[in-house]
């Protein structure tokens, strides 16, 4: 910023009176005559602490001092309130005190940072005696002598380094730097695993083939929040939906993995009438008397698709309106989503409803390699 | 008046650093620097005060944050969740609101002053776009604007994803549906920005660095460039009396524009304050830690992420799949397309517009938005794209609170989102035209002086003054459309820069620029008119 050219030897002192809007003292100025018009007069000082007797200049000091000792009042109301109340009986005690404390703190603060502002521009505008100046602009381009001098000495010293003349050098500067580039990048490398396969199964395919080894049918499926298996008769009544998620996925996974493997296997399994219902091709028993379960994770971009409308069977995204037709394989009826919701296999093994297989194709957003 | 040596320590002070860095120089060219004043100018010093109230509070709220996923077992004072697993980011951000006296208060400053950032950013973006301020030499400031604004969104979705609170979590969990869409490296980006899958444990202390060391510090650093390159070059001034391209005319740096943009800072803190007092914000002990199979309805983002939010919703369901690969354009389109056009246009319009009108002077006072009417048109036309997307965002509260069918509202907004910034061009073309010829009139007959006449004939008529010089000034500093030479001169040679297809484009660009300008001049042959209507005037005085 040193080298700036901005002089202000260009502009006069304050006492350059040609600049001003010429006024005689005592009548009115032309910008209050036509207020709407004024777009040019300028608001602030415009040098009235000149034109003011002592008297009202006295005045508006004790009105600026006013809203000054206001502030100071409110900041020490802050710091009191701080030190006295806020913490009275060791410490705020939930929502009612931190509200209190909140409107006491934020107000007395709002008071003091407004009460000092309105201060400062009462000051500035009544009893600053500034007046308008003029400054020069100046040619922000440098002259055609600079240009060339400094054109000069650069491929002086481009020369001088030899930079152009030994290509040599050059290249093998060149050929060192491209690497040094890239190091930072392969640093990067870490933050993260491949994404293998890792998108194209859920917890449930981990669950159903534990539970198969085990001789059974399928993994049982666990209400999402109780944690309970569930039987088709608890789910028997027609339009109800539920959040379910695969038995064991609170106790198995490792506890930082939970609410990851929840991601991916949380689904929802809705009771369809039975003379709605239309399974799809080769999906034919994937159902328990209508009971059919689709993934959670809305095909568009990940939300929950949460929100089930009984009387059309409408599966609906709350983030972005995707519909889903639960009594059709879930199809797309309106919004973004490109893909229906993949469904979930599903029978009944000694009254509770499990889940006989994983999803067919990856759950959630759709993505390059998915294919 | 003032002594004439300022107090003791003062002048040791100034010699002390003097002596050592030769400063007063510096001070000397500056201390009266001229600050041109305009109630728009005060747009980006809003954005300035909110970022270093931004930086005190934050620095304030990083005391108690704790940046982590690790899962623990709520115990503080707000009952209601008492005995809830959550992550400790969410644990500690409900410590801050509830038992850090102070802390709720500097949360939602915070939140209040991050959203009164963008806002007035964009506000101080179009006056510039609408003022012509981006001109020639100040291309380089816009584009950092430009830069700052893009930046502050990053910013902002970081910040408010950092509590792990089911509303935030939702917000990544679009972000990740983003980050995996793009195609070729989707899945690696999403795998490694959240160290696995979603929502992994890496997540949260990863954007808390990019929020509170990388992204600040990017920010800071493109404010002091903004700033100081405002104040090498001289703040723009708006075409009134005594401002022209080669004299800048206002009140002093010191003391009185010091003051009053101290005076600002104050206003922006305690506006800020008092929300931070009285307005809640992103509460956000109502949400419940994140869960990823729970949401609630009416989830939205800050407003600044809610012309990306509008897009998506609105966006038809098109996914491409072949030869065993997914184009998932019902999420690249919208996540790249609407702020690509309205961003990369704004940083390319001055460039376009130098190009168009073939005008490489450099400008420092301001056009009114009129003089320019297909600048002032596109301007409006983006404002209403992005209005129109940022409307959408919101689409399911509109259903609800109009009781208009979701899918309706859905509808209006694909169809209007093309159809809107059209009309709003041709209207604020016609707009601006309109007000054109009403300078022109100012200018050619005066205004009306509610003087009535009456002629010997009995004739009656309304005397016409000229208007004030003041007006007068700012209704001249229209510069008229040059005629540009045509692209073939009477010999069939065209003219330099007209040639080739690009050089038909520009020439075609230029005409539709200034073909329908409406001169705004003093009569050649109005001039012994307008003595008549001055000493008219006269004569109303005495």
């Amino acid at each position: 910023m040193s080298d700036d050219k901005n002089e202000t030897e260009g502009a006069q002192g304050p006492g350059e009176d040609g600049r001003r809007r010429e006024r005689v003292i005592g009548t009115p100025s032309p910008a209050r005559e036509k207020a709407l018009l004024a777009e040019d007069d300028i608001s602030a000082p415009a040098g009235v602490g000149e034109q003011l007797d002592e008297a009202s200049m006295k005045r508006a000091e004790r009105i600026v001092a006013t809203f000054f000792l206001v502030a100071f009042a409110a900041s020490v109301a802050f710091i009191a309130y701080f030190i006295g109340w806020s913490g009275r009986d060791g410490g705020m005690h939930g929502v009612v005190r931190a509200r209190e404390s909140n409107f006491w703190l934020g107000g007395t603060m709002a008071l003091s940072f407004i009460a000092m502002a309105v201060g400062v521009t009462i000051w500035v505008r009544r009893l600053m005696t500034s007046k308008p100046i003029v400054q020069e602009r100046h040619e922000l381009a440098a002259d055609e002598e600079t240009r060339a001098a400094f054109a000069q000495d650069f491929l002086e010293g481009a020369e001088d380094s030899g930079i152009t003349k030994r290509p040599l050098l050059r290249r093998t500067l060149l050929l060192a730097a491209a690497p040094l580039g890239l190091a930072p990048l392969v640093l990067l490398r870490d933050l993260g695993p491949l994404p293998e396969k890792r998108l194209r199964h859920t917890y449930w395919g981990e669950a159903v083939k534990k539970a198969q080894a085990e001789g059974k049918k399928g993994v049982r499926l666990v209400v999402d929040g109780t944690n309970k298996p569930l039987r088709v008769s608890d789910f028997s009544s027609p339009g109800g939906m539920i959040t379910v998620l695969p038995e064991g996925i609170e106790e198995e996974v490792p506890e930082e993995q939970v609410l990851t493997q929840n991601a991916k296997a949380v689904t929802i399994l809705i009771n369809v009438p039975a003379d709605k219902f239309k399974p799809a091709k080769g999906r034919e028993n994937w159902h328990v008397n209508g009971i059919v379960a689709y993934s959670k994770v809305c095909t568009h971009v990940g939300c929950p698709a949460a929100l089930y409308e009984q009387t059309t069977h409408h599966i609906l995204c709350p983030c972005h309106q995707s519909t889903f037709d639960a009594t059709d394989a879930a199809k797309v009826i309106f919004g973004p989503a490109a893909r229906p919701l993949p469904q979930l296999p599903l029978s009944v093994e000694d009254g509770y409803i499990v889940a006989t297989s994983d999803y067919h194709e990856p759950v959630g957003p759709s993505f390059w390699e998915r294919g | 008046m003032s002594q004439a040596t300022p107090p003791k320590a003062i002048e040791g002070t100034l010699g002390f650093i003097d002596e050592r860095l030769g400063s007063t120089t510096f001070f000397r060219r500056n201390v009266k620097k001229v600050f041109p004043d305009h109630w728009s100018f005060m747009l980006g010093e809003i954005a300035l005060y909110s970022f270093i109230i931004l930086l005190l509070t934050g620095t304030f709220l990083t005391l108690w944050f704790k940046p982590s996923m690790v899962e623990v077992v709520y115990d503080g004072s707000y009952t209601k969740l008492q005995g809830v697993k959550m992550s400790e980011a969410y644990d500690s951000t409900l410590h801050i609101s509830f038992d850090v006296r102070g802390g709720l208060l500097m949360r939602q400053i915070h939140h209040w002053a991050a959203i009164l950032f963008m806002a007035s950013i964009l506000a101080h973006m179009l006056r510039v776009f609408f003022t012509g301020a981006y001109r020639k030499p100040r291309e380089l400031n816009w584009l950092i604007g430009i830069g700052m604004f893009t930046l502050g969104m990053l910013e902002g979705l970081f910040g408010y994803s950092l509590p792990d609170d089911l509303l935030s979590g939702t917000g990544l969990r679009i972000t990740q549906g983003v980050a995996e869409s793009i195609p070729l490296v989707g899945t690696y980006i999403y795998m490694f920005l959240f160290g696995g899958e979603f929502p992994g444990q890496d997540i949260v202390p990863r954007l808390y660095m990019l929020h509170i060391l990388l992204i600040p510090a990017l920010i800071l650093g493109m404010v002091t460039a903004h700033m100081m390159i405002m104040w090498h070059q001289k703040h723009t001034a708006m075409p009134v009396k005594n401002q022209t391209e080669q004299q800048v005319y206002g009140y002093p740096f010191y003391p009185v524009f010091m003051a009053k943009t101290g005076a600002y800072f104050l206003f922006t803190f305690g506006v800020v304050a008092l929300l931070g007092a009285f307005a809640q914000i992103n509460p956000i002990w109502l949400f419940g830690p994140y869960d990823p199979g729970a949401i609630s309805s009416g989830s939205q983002p800050d407003w600044y992420m809610g012309v990306l939010e509008g897009a998506l919703r609105i966006m038809p369901n098109w996914e491409i799949t072949a030869w065993g690969h997914t184009l998932s354009l019902n999420v690249l389109i919208p996540a790249a397309v609407p702020l690509g056009i309205v961003f990369g246009g704004a940083a390319a319009w001055p460039f376009i517009e130098a190009w168009v009108t073939g005008d490489k002077r450099q400008h420092h006072v301001n056009t009114r938005p009129r003089n320019a009417p297909v600048r002032t048109a596109t301007g409006m036309a983006a404002v209403t794209f992005y209005g129109l997307l940022w409307l959408a965002g919101a689409n399911d509260v509109l259903a609800e609170r109009f009781h208009v069918s979701l899918f309706a509202t859905t509808w209006f907004f694909r169809v209007t989102v093309f159809l809107g910034p059209l009309i709003a061009f041709i209207v604020t073309k016609r707009i601006c035209l309109g007000l054109q010829r009403k300078d022109a009139d100012t200018i050619g007959h005066g205004v009306e002086s509610g003087v009535i006449l009456m002629s010997p004939e009995g004739r009656f008529s309304e005397r016409h003054e000229a208007p004030r010089e003041e007006e007068k000034t700012v209704i001249l500093s229209k510069e008229n459309a040059r005629p540009e030479a045509p692209a073939r001169d009477a010999e069939g040679i065209p003219a330099p820069g007209s040639k080739g297809p690009l050089g038909h484009l520009r020439s075609r660009l230029n005409r539709a620029w200034t073909f329908d300008d409406i001169p705004v001049e003093e009569h050649e042959h109005g001039h012994s008119d307008q003595k008549a209507i001055e000493s008219g005037s006269e004569q109303v005085k005495h």
